[in-house]
């Protein structure tokens, strides 16, 4: 129990630092209704290149700001792969995850390269838990307040309304090609800065490190949206609550690898969590149907 | 307004579903027509209004909308010269958005679109004046999420916003279609209100040939992807069912039986 309790603020900050993975997954997943798979090659893309900036003597704000735009690159290419050349979004993902393990490679150099928090002036490091949550913490309230603000402008909106019905936004106007590649754009780049903390935090950069990423992701949005869908209806709170499904994952994670779970396990018991809330809420009948849209059609 | 010249369109070329839709489509619509359009199965009459919206590209011809030649332009760019209300209640408004984001897109319909906010306060005062004039309540509920509406209240609120910003023409595709007959005949009667008010140049399917006959100046009889019959002014007035079904018989020969379910 003690061992566990001490675990807790790890987890905390472990899922804090995923949380803005989970916001970048929210807008692709929840608000583009796009199953985007390029989260586990960017992710490690973003911490690939703030590891090898800060390395190479970048600030570690400026390494962070690299990362989120190379994250947000990888995001275009899987866009382009998808609106220009045709590809359906699942594959377009992959595609452009499978891809970026080379590039990931190239950018390491190697398969694994350590940035120690001796040498370097990392934001974030498990050797300050403490410092490491009040880091994050801050960074996610800033990511999602303006998040708030530009979903709320008219290129939001229009993004919001792609994601919607497709048919709608071209009928007034509204390229949802491009807004698109602009929702994947923006959620990659969030990934990218995850994978830039997440790097600095665990004092490395490994081309493996996005493996499953998209799944964590997957489970923290679903689970805020099990736990708190029904109280959260603010858009700013909607994205919040993924960002607690992330904590509210690694704690789970926590107590499971104290209750006797193999580290090895970890990967089959996330899917399982997945599948299980995924499963759930449609087993209730209510999830796949977007809200109203089925009771819609029955008034009609 | 709207000049379509010899416009082809065949669906699925050289396999065995291949389909020509429309058969070299000549229409030009002046400014004010309200042209009632009515057909069979299969007549082409939502392809022609797709062709206009530009959903699908047409394989030859052309069409011009208010002197603009639009028949390469995508349909997104096309949108600012169009009105579009569509069969299915659920296509034409964003189920996850509430009523007033909902009008606040179709307000910006062939605007460019930045980081200005996406729905002003003086923006939501107008809003809620037109949904008074819709006497449906919804002006009560302008931030509830559209998916909660009826099919009737979409329809309407699809209709206030392809209005919104005057179309040079508007498209209807058989929208009350989906509707039961009575909320059908308020969002008819909130159809020609708005047509009239706003003068728009309209286009309606439909397939109900009373509507056909009694609104609009105009009507248009379609058969295997031709115009075949295209009646105007005191003649459409005094025109009956029956006409229409012996037009229709005429035109279509055998096939009449298996339509006129389809037409009455």
């Amino acid at each position: 129990m003690e061992a566990l309790i001490n675990a807790l603020p790890g987890s905390a900050a472990q899922g804090l630092i995923w949380g803005i993975l989970a916001i970048g997954v929210y807008i692709t997943f929840k608000v583009l209704d796009y199953a985007d798979l390029t989260v586990d090659g960017s992710l490690a893309t973003g911490g690939a290149v703030a590891v090898m900036c800060i390395i190479n003597g970048a600030n570690p704000y400026v390494a962070i700001a690299a990362a989120f735009a190379a994250g947000m690159l990888a995001g275009f290419v899987t866009g382009l792969f998808h609106t220009v050349f045709g590809i359906p979004p699942i594959l377009s993902g992959i595609l452009t995850q499978l891809g970026l393990y080379s590039v990931n490679m190239r950018i390491l150099g190697k398969a694994n390269q350590a940035v120690s928090v001796d040498q370097y002036a990392l934001t974030v490091s498990l050797r300050y838990i403490k410092e490491a949550c009040i880091t994050t913490g801050i960074c996610c309230i800033i990511i999602i307040l303006i998040l708030y603000w530009f979903f709320g402008t008219e290129l939001g909106a229009s993004i919001r309304a792609t994601g919607c019905n497709q048919n709608m936004a071209r009928a007034q106007g509204i390229n949802t090609n491009v807004q698109k590649v602009l929702g994947l754009v923006l959620s990659n780049g969030l990934v990218g800065i995850s994978g830039a903390l997440y790097a600095q935090y665990q004092g490395s950069a490994d081309v493996n490190m996005g493996r499953g990423a998209i799944v964590i992701g997957l489970a923290s949005v679903i689970i805020g949206e099990v736990a708190f869908g029904k109280i959260f209806h603010n858009f700013a709170l909607r994205m919040f609550a993924a960002v607690l499904g992330a904590i509210i994952y690694f704690i789970v994670i926590a107590v499971v690898l104290q209750l006797g779970l193999s580290t090895n396990d970890l990967k089959l018991f996330s899917a399982l969590i997945v599948a299980l809330f995924l499963a759930l809420p449609h087993l209730k009948g209510s999830y796949f149907a977007k809200a109203g849209s089925r009771g819609g059609k029955k008034d009609a | 307004m709207l000049r379509i010249e010899k416009v082809y369109k065949t669906f699925n070329p050289g396999t065995i579903n291949e389909k020509k839709a429309l058969n070299g489509i000549d229409l030009v619509l002046k400014e004010g027509d309200f042209v009632t359009v009515i057909g069979g199965n299969g007549a082409g009459k939502s392809t022609i209004l797709n062709m206009i919206a530009g959903v699908y590209p047409v394989d030859s011809g052309k069409i011009v909308i208010d002197s603009a030649d639009v028949t390469k332009l995508p349909e997104h760019k096309r949108a600012k010269y169009l009105g579009r209300v569509f069969q299915d209640p659920m296509t034409g408004t964003a189920a996850d958005m509430n009523i007033e984001e909902n009008l606040a897109i179709a307000a910006r319909r062939g605007k460019n679109r930045f980081l200005g906010w996406g729905i002003t306060g003086k923006e939501k005062q107008v809003y809620q004046k037109r949904l008074e004039a819709l006497d449906l309540g919804l002006e009560a509920r302008m931030t509830a999420k559209v998916g909660l509406l009826s099919g009737g209240q979409r329809q309407a609120l699809t209709l206030l916003m392809a209005s919104l910003e005057k179309p040079k023409v508007l498209l209807l595709d058989e929208h009350t279609a989906a509707l039961d007959p009575r909320t059908a005949k308020k969002v008819l009667d909130l159809t020609e209100e708005i047509v009239e008010k706003n003068h728009l140049t309209t286009m309606m399917i439909t397939h109900n040939m009373k509507d056909a006959i009694r609104l609009g100046n105009r009507l248009i009889m379609m058969h295997e992807g031709r115009i075949i019959y295209d009646v105007a002014g005191e003649e459409k007035k005094s025109l009956k069912v029956s006409d229409l079904l012996s037009k229709f018989g005429e035109a279509s020969g055998g096939e009449f039986s298996n339509d006129r379910m389809m037409l009455s």
